[in-house]
Order: structure tokens, then sequence, then C-alpha cells
């Protein structure tokens, strides 16, 4: 009887927990969803694998034109070097040797081409064919130091801007591309220069490139900052 | 003539209860999260499989106000949701009481007879065990669907980290339709269950909150269809209470 009583009441009490939790204490809830996401990150790193890529088929069909375009300014962002300069890349932070590379130095640096997926938040994926520099071979140009935990991608649409956790960076697709489909990157998918890594989701993979800043702590990221989660891998 | 047996094991109560809130909240979530993209196909391509393509699902079925949060919801629930099943399932096992669930040689006979029956085709109810024939079998659909979904949502989560798991079912296109199918007929199923119990034997729910059930007011001995003979004749049900 008593052990029946117990039962009831904590059963009770469980699920009068788990609905409090959705409607009465919003505060509460979200404390709880932050410690889950916080779980779950801890979890999602400790699966990461260098060696877990992710396989295209050869064969499969690109998305090509239909490969959704997207940007938070109002206009396709253009680099107008009349206006700000020869567009570089600054990658600086946790590093012995900051670099600062024109699209020719970048272009000369060694090259990987490949068909991955594009994994957005929203459900889609889309294929396509990057080529680009490792961004794990510009931490080695740069000399990226013992305190290099994270990594700043920063661009020119507004001011976008995702950070990265280390091991995610360092992974053999993720790359700075400057080319789509075998031609230059389009102003419609971040031209000059962007990040592109099937690792992560879309939100992730910053457009419009210009610095790479390691560091020793995360500092968040647009879509992050709006309650997203900061790491979005896949 | 009283005949009360304790027909549910706290475990099962207490894991019946946290999962219909989970599957709730993971259904509501998953179809917010759908509905930031309603369509299967990748962009250029078509899909010609699902006849709402592009069609949002109802905003009021969905938990979890946007996408961010909904996101948030379900891979917090989905621990909950997981824990909750395999304490479910290992009670199973240890207890034997799989038997109930797992379907046997006979049983799709003994389904066709309950049919029969449902649709007067039959005049008294089949014999049966714990569940009836088709109650077995949903019961035994249930947690293979949510294998299922598991699996196909982790497929989702980490196509590239568990990779492995999503070549399961393809790929990532097809791991999202798989997802989304099981979920729909998992709730189907749990639609008709509840209607089930309602309609036929509202006596089950004491047994699936207390424990205790009255088997003189079963569906087969109350010869109960669907809205047919749904009061147990008083007077047992008057012995059963001084009995108990
Ligand atoms: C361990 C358990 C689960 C995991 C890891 C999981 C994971 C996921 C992920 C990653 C997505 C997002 C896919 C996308 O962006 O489109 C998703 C979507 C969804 N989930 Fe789950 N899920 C789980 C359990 C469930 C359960 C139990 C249900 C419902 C009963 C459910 C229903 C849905 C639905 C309807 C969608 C939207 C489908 C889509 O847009 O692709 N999920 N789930
Ligand atoms: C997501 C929703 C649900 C699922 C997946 C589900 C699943 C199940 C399963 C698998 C059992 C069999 C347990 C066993 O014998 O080991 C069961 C029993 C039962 N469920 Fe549900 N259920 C759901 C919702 C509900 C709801 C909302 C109600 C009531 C309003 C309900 C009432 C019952 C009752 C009364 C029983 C006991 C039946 C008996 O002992 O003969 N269920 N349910």
């Amino acid at each position: 009887m008593d052990r029946r009583r117990f039962v009831t009441i904590s059963a009770a009490s469980l699920s009068g927990a788990l609905l409090a939790a959705c409607n009465a204490n919003p505060e509460k809830a979200s404390k709880l969803l932050a410690l889950a996401e916080h779980g779950n990150e801890s979890i999602e790193r400790g699966l990461f694998r260098h060696t877990a890529m992710d396989s295209v088929p050869s064969a499969a069909a690109l998305a090509g034109k239909d490969f959704p375009k997207y940007f938070i300014s109002d206009r396709v962002p253009v680099w107008d070097p009349a206006v700000r300069g020869v567009w570089r890349l600054e990658v600086s932070g946790a590093v012995r040797t900051p670099l600062s590379l024109t699209l020719e130095q970048l272009a000369a640096l060694p090259r990987v081409a490949q068909k991955v997926d594009h994994f957005c938040v929203e459900g889609w994926n889309a294929r396509a064919e990057w080529t680009g520099v490792r961004v794990s071979e510009l931490a080695r140009l740069a000399g990226a130091t013992a305190d290099a935990h994270y990594v700043d991608f920063a661009g020119f649409d507004n001011d976008y801007h995702e950070s990265w956790d280390m091991e995610s960076a360092m992974h053999p697709q993720t790359l700075v591309a400057y080319g789509m489909d075998g031609r230059m990157l389009g102003p419609g998918h971040g031209a000059p220069a962007r990040v592109h890594s099937p690792i992560k989701l879309g939100y992730k993979n910053t457009k419009y490139l210009t610095r790479m800043v390691f560091m020793p702590s995360r500092n968040g990221g647009y879509w992050s900052d709006q309650g997203y989660e900061w790491y979005g891998g896949t | 003539m009283a005949d009360l047996v304790r027909r549910n094991h706290w475990v099962v109560r207490v894991t019946h209860w946290v999962n219909v809130v989970a599957i709730i909240v993971m259904a509501g979530s998953g179809m917010r999260i759908f509905n930031a993209h309603p369509a299967f196909a990748r962009p250029g391509e078509r899909f010609p499989l699902n006849p709402w393509e592009g069609h949002a699902i109802p905003k009021w079925l969905t938990f979890g106000a946007w996408l961010g949060g909904a996101r948030h919801w379900h891979f917090a629930m989905m621990w909950i949701l997981v824990l909750n099943g395999l304490a479910y399932l290992v009670f199973l096992f240890l207890h034997g009481e799989w038997r109930d669930v797992v379907p046997r040689k006979g049983d799709a006979r003994d389904a066709i007879e309950m049919l029969r029956f449902y649709l007067f085709l039959r005049r008294d109810h089949p014999i049966q065990g714990k569940h009836n024939a088709l109650q077995k079998s949903a019961y035994f659909a249930m947690p293979v669907l949510g294998v299922i979904i598991v699996l196909s949502g982790l497929a989702i989560w980490k196509p590239v980290t568990l990779g492995f798991i999503t070549v399961l079912f393809v790929n990532y296109k097809w791991a999202r339709v798989v997802h989304f199918v099981a979920m729909v007929l998992l709730i189907v199923l749990a639609l008709i269950h509840v209607f089930m119990v309602f309609a036929v034997d509202p006596y089950a729910l004491r047994s699936i909150i207390t424990g205790w059930y009255n088997r003189a007011n079963s569906p087969e001995a109350r010869n109960a269809r669907p809205f047919y003979h749904l009061v147990a004749p008083r007077r047992s049900s008057a012995e059963s209470e001084t009995d108990a």
C-alpha cells in the first residue's frame, strides 16, 4: 500500500515537473534547456572525430543554381575594391605569425576540391563542389599556439560572425572556399571567400569572410547569440 | 464477481506516463522544426512522394514557438524519451512481460478473430491473455517505431559524426523521411490506442494509474465492442468494491 502510494505520488510529480517546465515557468524551463544544450555539446564534442567525414556519391547531382543564397545585409554584400581596397583574409589572434592574404595568395596555397553536403538548420541539405584551402593549413601557416581553443570567423556581411571549437575548425573538410562547382565563388554565396564545412550547420559557415581570429575562449556568433545552438555540429 | 488483480507494475505505469509527455513534446517540437522548411526535396529537386510538399503543419499542433526553441526542446526531451524507453524495455525483458506484447504464432489468426468480433461477424469476444491480439500488435509496433525514430533521429542529428547510422537510411534526406513517417505512424497508433481505451476498456485506466484491474469488468467479461457493453453490469462492479 505504501509503495503504491509512493509510486503514484512520484509518477504524478514527475509528470507535473515536466509539464511545469513547459508552461508555468518558462525561466526554469530555459535553464533546463540550457543545461541539456551544454550536456549535448559535451557529448557531441566527445563523439567528434576527424576521421568521420561527409561523403557524397561522385555521381550525385549538385544543387547548382538552386543552391540557396543568403546574407543578413539588405543587399547582396559585394566587396568593392574602389571603396575598401584590396580584399584580404586576416589570420590573427593566438598565432605566432599573423597572415594577411590576398585572393591570389590564398589560391596559391595547397588546394582542396570536395563534393560535400551543406546541412541547413531548417532541415534541407544541398550538394556542391567546393574549392579552397583547409582551415587547418592556414592554422599551420600562421602557427596557431596552444592557447588557440576557438576560432572566430567574421565577414563583411554587416557584423556577421560565428566562433567555432578548434577541433571542428581543424577537420580536414573545413575549408576557406573561394570556388564553387568549378567556378569562382559568386556574390550570392559569399565571394570572394567563405567558410564551408559539412561538419557544421549552414549558419556556422561564415560567408564574405575577412577575418579568422584564433582565441582562448569562444565569442558566440550572429545566430548563436539569438538562441540557436552555439555548437551547431552535424 | 470481483476479480481484482495487479495488472501493471509501477515501472510500466511510470514509464507509460513519462512517455506520453515525452512523445507529445517530441512530436510537437519536431513538427515545429519541420515547419522551418516543410519539404523533403533538396533545393532544385522534387519529391513527388509527399503530396503536401511545401505545406506547413498547422501551428497549433506544434511546440517550441520558434525553430531554435523547438530544437532545444527536441534535443533535451530526447534524453528523457530514450532513458524512459530503455527502462520500460529492460523491465519488460527482466520481468518476462515481453510475452504480453511480442507477437507469436497464432496472433495473426487471433487478430482476424478480434476484427470479426468488432465487425459483428462473430458473437463472442475471443479468449485473450492480458491484451487482445490487436492491442498486442499495437503495443509491439509502438516500441519498434520508437527504435526507428530514435535511430533515424540520430541519423539526422549527426549525419557526419554518426554517418554510419545515417547510411542505414541511405542518406540524410531519406533518414528525414523515415523519421517523419515513423512519427506520423506512432501518433496515429497512439490516437487509436486512446480512442480504444475510452471506447472499449475505460476500466483499464485504473490499471495504468494505480495498477489494479477488475477482471470482472474486462472487455472479455463484458463482451465489449467499441461503445458496446461499455458499462459493466452493476452487480459485479459493486461487489468488486466491497471485496477490495
Ligand atoms: C533520440 C531521439 C530523437 C532524435 C535524436 C531526433 C532528432 C531530430 C533532428 C536532428 C531533427 C531535425 C531534422 C531537420 O532539421 O529537419 C528532428 C526532426 C523531427 N523530429 Fe526528431 N528526434 C528524435 C525523436 C523524435 C520523436 C520521438 C519524434 C516524434 C514522435 C520526433 C519527431 C520529429 C519530427 C516530426 C521532425 C521534423 C522532421 C524534419 O523536418 O525533418 N523526433 N529530429
Ligand atoms: C504517446 C502516447 C501513448 C503511447 C505510445 C502509449 C503506449 C502504451 C503501451 C505500449 C501500453 C502497454 C503497456 C504494457 O502492457 O506493457 C499502454 C497501455 C495503456 N495505455 Fe497507453 N500510450 C499512450 C497514451 C495513452 C493515453 C493518453 C492514455 C489514456 C488516456 C493511455 C491509456 C493506456 C491504458 C489505460 C493502458 C493499459 C491497457 C491495459 O493494461 O490493457 N495511453 N499504452
